[in-house]
């Protein structure tokens, strides 16, 4: 096969990735676990505040 | 907080110490690598001020020198900061590494030390943006390559089972720069420690140096702050970002596309025109995903528009956005080759670079500090709210003078430069468009300094934060 041959195939091949790519994402299937997902930045808040007040607490006591 | 509540949660203590360290640096580094910025344009205006400590203080050695501060130095020591935190947060784990976490901070910071001496002193590979010689750069490779473990060792022991599309923006900017760093600096050493020539040769090497150029922009100024966007935008609009899988498809698209569009820096040069042309194409599909994250970013806010009238701190975070939205269209009509053939060499690059590092990569920093303060700190918000409301407009109104003053200058530049006499001879000579760019370096050195005294500001908001005295304990309630 001439290298250019595979050269323009990976056009389609990059174009097909796309479409998988599109496809996995905005499939009804997957939404649930992307809803949660969207929502990992807000999972921890209590976490961080505690750790926040430990450290500062050791910091004045330096 | 419930006795109950803090005893589930006392396995998990993030480490806050080295994000602290970072985010301070941040706001310093940022003061340094703008003043030699605002005395860099101060120069174009007054050309006396190359003489104050000759050569150290000559343009073309301050160049690298500011270029290296705010990116390698300020966006730098954001990036870290922020991914330290952020990964920490979304995988609810502490950072592993050990002692590698400190190498980071310690290491990193050496190597803007020594880039602060050795580019006044003149020692410089002479690549745009890797201007540092071979031992530094080796430095630079070890501490990379210590984050990199941090980071995804981090990613690793995760407690939560999804990775938050931050840390893929993150990842893929700790992992793409690893790899334009090592092969673009890839050199010959000659006559001892700070001289070296590039291992590639002519066309070749300008082709590496700005697949490298453009991919520090797509990567390390793109990629790592869109990360930033990911979590602090939808952080602070306190909603989720608009829509998860926009974010899936763009990163991927964005990631793919653009490690192919660094010709378009190349045209109407010994680069062979098909290598440009295909840049050129690459750039222009580069809009669609730009753009997915700008619109992703934006309408989080759908329904929380209010909150831009009393929060100055989502304001940075959402102009940046305005910006980065502007700067990527900007870039994609500028690497059209008649439109190129305009704007090549002027003062409209210089624009459109400052409409990206000023607007989105300087502001979306200086958002996510803000954010960051107060939470690393244990306090309730910023020292002065008003002063980061004043920070806001000194910012955004530096950044419009700046790439106004740099659009006139540029069109006023290519069309003097392009303009023919009817017998053939050039209409005007190199110095009369010169000549007729001094308004425009004035107005770009007041946008600078207005930008510089926002920077300043922060620095005074976040020492009088730090060392305040009526610590107001975060009320736990905030948290639900």
């Amino acid at each position: 096969m001439d290298i250019n041959t595979v050269r323009g195939l990976s056009t389609v091949f990059v174009f097909l990735a796309f479409i998988g790519v599109c496809w996995w994402a905005f499939s009804p299937k997957r939404k649930k676990k992307f809803d949660e997902a969207a929502n990992l930045p807000f999972a921890d808040d209590e976490q961080s505040q505690q750790s926040a007040r430990k450290e500062s607490e050791q910091h004045r006591g330096e | 907080m419930t006795s109950e509540a803090s005893a589930a949660q006392s396995e998990v203590t993030y480490n806050y110490d080295v994000v602290r360290k970072f985010t301070v640096m941040t706001v310093i580094w940022g003061i340094v690598g703008m003043a030699v910025g605002v005395l860099l344009a101060a120069q174009l205006v007054w050309p006396e001020l190359n003489d104050i400590l000759q050569p150290y203080t000559h343009f073309g050695r301050l160049r690298p020198l500011h270029t290296n501060a705010v990116i390698f130095a300020f966006g730098g020591c954001a990036l870290f900061a922020t991914s330290y935190y952020v990964v920490q947060r979304t995988c609810q784990a502490k950072l592993w590494g050990g002692p590698l976490i400190p190498f980071t901070f310690w290491g990193w910071q050496l190597v803007i030390v020594l880039a602060a001496i050795t580019l006044p002193m003149g020692y410089t590979s002479a690549k745009e943006y890797a201007e540092l010689e071979w031992p530094i750069d080796i430095l630079i490779t070890l501490v990379w390559v210590a984050y990199a473990a941090v980071f995804f060792g981090t990613i690793v022991k995760r407690k939560t089972s999804h990775i938050y599309v931050a840390n893929w923006f993150f990842g893929a900017f700790i992992v793409t720069v690893a790899v334009l760093h090592v092969v673009n600096s890839m050199a010959v050493p000659v006559a001892g420690m700070l001289k070296s020539y590039s291992m590639y040769a002519g066309a070749m090497d300008a082709m590496i140096q700005w697949w490298y150029g453009h991919n520090a922009v797509g990567f390390f100024l793109t990629a790592g702050f869109l990360g930033i966007m990911y979590y602090f935008v939808p952080k602070q609009a306190e909603r989720p970002v608009y829509s998860y899988q926009l974010s899936i498809v763009h990163f991927w698209a964005l990631i793919s596309i653009y490690v192919w569009a660094g010709a378009h820096h190349l045209h109407y040069s010994a680069l062979p025109d098909w290598a440009q042309t295909l840049g050129m194409v690459m750039s222009l599909i580069l809009l669609a995903p730009s753009w997915g994250g700008m619109i992703n970013g934006v309408l989080t806010l759908s329904g929380a528009w209010h909150k831009l009238r009393t929060d100055p701190t989502l304001r940075f975070l959402v102009v940046s956005l305005s910006f980065y939205g502007m700067s990527t269209f900007e870039g994609p009509m500028m690497s059209i080759k008649t439109v190129n053939a305009l704007s090549h060499n002027t003062d409209w690059t210089i624009g459109h670079v400052h409409s990206g590092a000023l607007g989105w990569v300087a502001m979306i920093s200086i958002g996510a500090c803000y954010h960051l303060i107060p939470h690393l700190f244990n306090r309730k918000e910023m020292w002065s709210v008003p002063l980061v409301n004043v920070h806001f407009w000194l910012a955004t109104i530096g950044t419009v003078l700046y790439i106004a003053s740099m659009w006139v200058n540029g069109l006023l530049q290519g069309l003097m430069w392009r303009a023919f006499n009817s017998d053939g001879s050039l209409t005007y000579s190199f110095v009369e468009s010169l000549e007729a760019s001094y308004p425009g370096y004035f107005v770009r050195f007041v946008g600078g300094a207005f930008f510089l005294a926002g920077m300043v500001l922060m620095a005074y908001n976040m020492y009088r934060t730090i060392e305040d005295d009526k610590k107001e304990a975060a009320p736990a309630a905030q948290a639900a």
